[in-house]
């Protein structure tokens, strides 16, 4: 435990958002993760996404299982929502969420042990039903909560701190949101926030689900030397495929950048993605191709980062369902509860 | 930028900045810590060693160390910092057994200080240690300077200048008072060794305009003090006009208001924001009631029958630097007294111009800034005689230097070779995340000073008019301190980039980020680096990308936060140590 807690004294210059807060009015509790878990920049990068993104406190649920990671739902917005559920089972309690609030920002918070060990199959059914939400899957290659044990993400290989390897095959959550029609899928790394704070607003804006997978080194039991998530050996094999702008509705798109070798993709809120670097040839919207060039570099051993895909044109789990509106607790009484005799007409039909 | 050499003291001397703003460096948040624990003896002491003075200064300090203080940056307001000093004099207890030992056997070096102010008694405090026989001589019947014919008791209670003077004269120093030295040829003829000048500033400013010699109302705000000091002078008229806006200003009507004026006005030229008072001078003098009025110059005293009955001015408009005037009109103010206080200057009218001792402009003796010798070898200058009107802790400072370069005369090493100053740097962690300082920012504000009630104040020149700080006030105050001492190092080797103290500092002094020069590197920090006073700690090229730590020092809290996130303890928290060098702690080094 830290000897205090982050002081709430600031810097007097700190800049305010459009709702005239600060970037620490968008902090949470003081965390209780090792020190230098990678799971605390990610933390500091959310943090940074949604003041930039003005988003006010109380219309954010934050969501999360459990794990070192999903402990750190409780790190950042204290004015948000919030709801911590079992191990693996945060996906469920999201789609009920968002279900019947579709005007909150879910922000869902995991573990690769929590998404893609135990939670699996949950979340193969959050892709499926495109719920809007950004899910953060911070991805150390262990179970850290548990003192290390390898995960789903673990590569082969890979070693543990005395030394053993992995042999199983490790889950990369990329490839798996591609093959079950996922509508966002970036990958980014807790060390390098330029990086990884257009990706969170991006996602943020994003109409269905996103997924981004962060790797996020667990310094007490995954940096060692034979670790394949560890600070360093993320740094030597980490390949930026895209380099993304987030450019928010309200800000105009410069004349001046040149068109060339530039895609831009409008998302449905008016907002701007522009993808300044990718490779030759690399369309994020183009699914073959996204799986084609993220087959190669797994070849090549490459950690790719970067906004991967995006489908803006999928409905999500409101449009797919139908659904009202209006958040369910702006409908009202008795259009929630048509009462005894409709619901037997329905019953009977 | 290259790598932030810190084994330079200076380095992380800078970042404590009341000690890098203290003429002597006084080791401030070391004494106020100490304070906190309850160790007043302790802080008395470490004050002691550098300011010679502490329960004077803990009243009278011009505190250039406030102004300075990095929690103004924080929440406004300085640490009140002197007003502490004053409680570690308040409370402490015998410090007999603590003072340095005086050798009974005497080296048979021998020293003439001319003067008993600060100047003077901070020599013979640094040379008595060492063995030598030093004599005072005084001209008035007590010793103190100005400190005891000038600051009017009602700001220093006699007792505790005569108690601390003691500490000194006690040593076995030779003080001769009523003592005026009319000739520095006739001393220089006798068998000192070396001969240090702490005469002061003496002669108060006069004003010759019209008038001025018509009336023996009109006084010179010095000479009149200290005959108020002195008990000669026990009454003034009711209607009082001082003249200029300085601090003796503010001393002398204040002291009026003790001796039966009660229309007194401070008659200033310039607007507020340029009078030379300090802002609590000025504060304290208006809580009395003194009225200041600005944009006044006085033209004559208007003198009817041969008794003043007031003074012309005319009023002024000033542009906006307050450079230029325009004349707008001319008014009268009737009063029954002024007070001159416009400046005192030096003068020298014992010292024989054939000497070989050069004199340069103003008729200011030429004095050498880092040694204080004069042109003639073994002749050292101080305090207010040296540079002209300063205040005391400079003079304890000067005296400081002037006692290391008289230290050298005597020994033979050439006054020039100084001895340099050292520092410590010790990690200050107790456990995974547990620190010997109390590291928590405490949001408190700064601890105003309780007054004796108006009605109490003007029964006596010589009530007190702070009461000093209560035990709670304390208890907060030491708080507000940040522990600038307790400085933030960094070991490039150990960094793995993870962002942990980025993400966790509360304001935002760290950035990793690509090297550049330093114009360039304070506009890519987490928060822009503004304050250029302030300076940049970058380190070498961190392992794993190549890139820099910057840490921008202007606004560090010194939580610790950054050294306990630190996975691979990069940072630490070290206490820095400045090892000032005096003449009685540390031994000269010989020239090579
Ligand atoms: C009204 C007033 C208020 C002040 N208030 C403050 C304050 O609140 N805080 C602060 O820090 N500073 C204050 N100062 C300034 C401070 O008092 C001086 O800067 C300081 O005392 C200078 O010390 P010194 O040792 O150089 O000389 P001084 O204190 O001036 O002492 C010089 C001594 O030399 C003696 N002397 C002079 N000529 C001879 C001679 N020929 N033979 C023998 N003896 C001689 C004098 O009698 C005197 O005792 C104030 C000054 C004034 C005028
Ligand atoms: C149902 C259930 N099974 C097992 C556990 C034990 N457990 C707690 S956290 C955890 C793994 C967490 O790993 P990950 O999601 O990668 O989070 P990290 O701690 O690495 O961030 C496990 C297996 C549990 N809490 N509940
Ligand atoms: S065990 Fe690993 S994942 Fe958990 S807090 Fe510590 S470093 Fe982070
Ligand atoms: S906060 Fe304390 S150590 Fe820092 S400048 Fe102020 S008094 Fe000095
Ligand atoms: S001690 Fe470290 S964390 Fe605390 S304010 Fe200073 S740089 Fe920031
Ligand atoms: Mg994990």
């Amino acid at each position: 435990m830290p000897s205090i807690v982050k002081p709430s004294v600031t810097h007097p210059g700190l800049e305010r958002n459009a709702l005239g807060l600060s970037i620490r009015d968008y902090e949470g509790g003081m965390s209780t993760l090792c020190a230098g878990c990678g799971h605390d920049s990610v933390t500091a990068a959310i943090t940074h996404a949604l003041w930039e993104s003005d988003t006010p406190p109380h219309m954010i649920a934050k969501l999360s299982g459990i794990g070192c990671s999903a402990k750190t739902a409780a790190y950042f917005a204290r004015g948000a929502h919030g709801f911590n559920g079992c191990h693996g089972r945060m996906p469920p309690i999201a789609t009920g969420a968002s279900a019947a609030n579709r005007d909150l920002l879910c922000i869902g918070i995991s573990g690769d042990g929590d998404s893609l060990s135990i939670g699996l199959g949950h979340l193969a059914h959050l892709v499926r039903r495109n719920v809007r939400m950004v899910y953060v899957i911070e991805n150390n290659g262990v179970y850290g909560l548990t003192k290390g044990q390898f995960s789903a993400s673990a590569d082969v290989g890979s070693t543990t701190k005395r030394g053993e390897a992995n042999h199983l095959q490790p889950i990369d959550p990329i490839f798996l949101g591609l093959s079950v029609g996922a509508t966002f899928l970036a990958r980014g790394f807790s060390g390098d926030k330029r990086q990884l704070v257009p990706i969170f607003r991006a996602a943020m804006a994003h109409r269905g689900l996103s997924i981004i997978d962060v790797i996020s080194p667990c310094v007490t039991f995954n940096d060692h030397e034979g670790s394949t998530k560890s600070y360093l050996f993320t740094r030597q094999h980490d390949v930026q495929m895209t380099v993304t702008d987030f450019v928010p509705p309200a800000e105009e798109i410069s004349a001046t950048i040149p068109s060339e070798g530039v895609v831009s993709i409008p998302m449905h809120d008016g907002a701007t993605l522009r993808f300044r670097t990718v490779p030759d040839g690399y369309d994020p919207t183009n699914r073959m191709a996204v799986m084609e060039h993220l087959m190669s570099a797994r070849g090549r051993g490459e950690i790719v980062t970067g906004l991967l895909y995006i489908d803006e044109q999928s409905s999500g789990l409101h449009e797919l369902g139908n659904t009202t509106e209006a958040p369910l607790t702006q409908v009202p009484y008795e259009e929630l509860c048509p009462g005894s005799a409709a619901l037997a007409g329905v019953g009977f039909r | 930028m290259n790598p932030t050499d810190t084994s330079d003291p200076n380095y992380f001397h800078r970042v404590v900045d009341c000690q890098w703003a203290c003429p002597a460096h006084t080791n401030v948040p070391e004494y106020i810590r100490l304070i906190a624990q309850g160790r007043y003896t302790d802080a008395y002491m470490s004050n002691r060693e550098s300011n010679v003075f502490p329960g004077i200064l803990g009243r009278t300090c011009d505190r250039p160390c406030e102004p300075a203080c990095r929690r103004t940056r924080i929440d406004g307001a300085p640490v009140a910092i002197c007003r502490l000093k004053r409680v570690a004099s308040d409370l402490r207890g015998d410090i007999a057994d603590r003072l340095p030992v005086i050798p009974a056997s005497k080296t048979g070096r021998r020293v003439v200080c001319i003067g008993a102010g600060p100047a003077s008694l901070t020599v013979a405090n640094d040379l008595m240690p060492l063995g030598y026989e030093v004599v005072i001589l005084e001209q008035h019947d007590q010793a103190g300077g100005l400190m005891r014919t000038n600051i009017p008791a009602f700001r220093l209670p006699a007792e505790v200048m005569d108690e601390e003077i003691a500490t000194i004269v006690d040593m076995g120093v030779d003080l001769r008072l009523n003592t005026p030295v009319s000739s520095l040829r006739s001393l220089l003829a006798q068998d000192f060794d070396a001969v240090f000048i702490g005469t002061g500033a003496p002669r108060g400013k006069d004003l010759d305009i019209p008038g001025r010699h018509e009336s023996d109302r009109i006084h010179i705000g010095i000479d009149w003090l200290e005959s108020v000091a002195f008990g000669h002078t026990d009454s003034i008229g009711e209607r009082v006009l001082i003249i200029g806006v300085g601090n003796t200003a503010m001393d002398c009507c204040r002291s009026s208001l003790r001796l039966g004026g009660t229309g007194i006005k401070v008659m200033a030229r310039r607007p507020r924001e340029f009078f030379k008072a300090s802002s609590w001078e000025l504060e304290d003098a208006e809580e009395e009631g003194v009225e200041i009025i600005v944009n006044h110059a006085p033209t004559r005293f208007v003198i009817e029958n041969g008794t003043l009955v007031g003074m012309e001015f005319q009023t002024l408009e000033w542009d906006e630097q307050a450079r230029h005037s325009t004349v707008a009109s001319t008014v009268v103010i009737p009063c029954d007294d002024v007070i001159l206080a416009i400046g005192q200057e030096n003068a020298f009218p014992w010292i024989e111009r054939d000497l070989g001792l050069e004199v340069g402009d103003w008729d200011m003796p030429v004095v050498d800034p880092v040694t204080f010798q004069s042109s003639l070898p073994g002749v050292f200058f101080g305090g207010d005689s040296a540079m002209g009107p300063k205040n005391i802790i400079w003079a304890v400072e000067h005296g400081h230097q002037a006692a290391i370069s008289i230290h050298n005369h005597c020994e033979g090493i050439p006054v020039s070779v100084r001895p340099p100053q050292g520092s410590n740097l010790v990690s200050q962690k107790m456990g995974l995340t547990e620190w010997s300082y109390h590291n928590d920012y405490n949001p408190s504000a700064r601890q105003r000073m309780q007054h004796v009630e108006l009605t109490r104040r003007f029964q006596s020149i010589g009530t007190e008019v702070e009461v000093g700080f209560s035990a709670e006030q304390t208890a907060r105050e030491v708080q507000r301190c940040l522990n600038c001492d307790i400085q933030t190092v960094f070991q490039a080797p150990l960094c793995i980039e993870c962002d942990a103290c980025i993400d966790i500092c509360p304001v935002q002094c760290l950035t990793i980020t690509e090297n550049g020069d330093e114009a360039d590197l304070r506009t890519r920090l987490s928060a822009p680096a503004k304050n250029l006073d302030q300076a940049l700690y970058v380190s070498a090229a961190l392992p794993q990308t190549g890139r820099v730590m910057v840490k921008d020092e202007d606004l560090c809290v010194h939580c610790g936060l950054c050294a306990e996130r630190c996975p691979t303890a990069a940072w630490d928290m070290q206490k820095f140590e400045l090892l000032i060098p005096l003449a009685v702690s540390t031994p000269v080094p010989v020239p090579t």
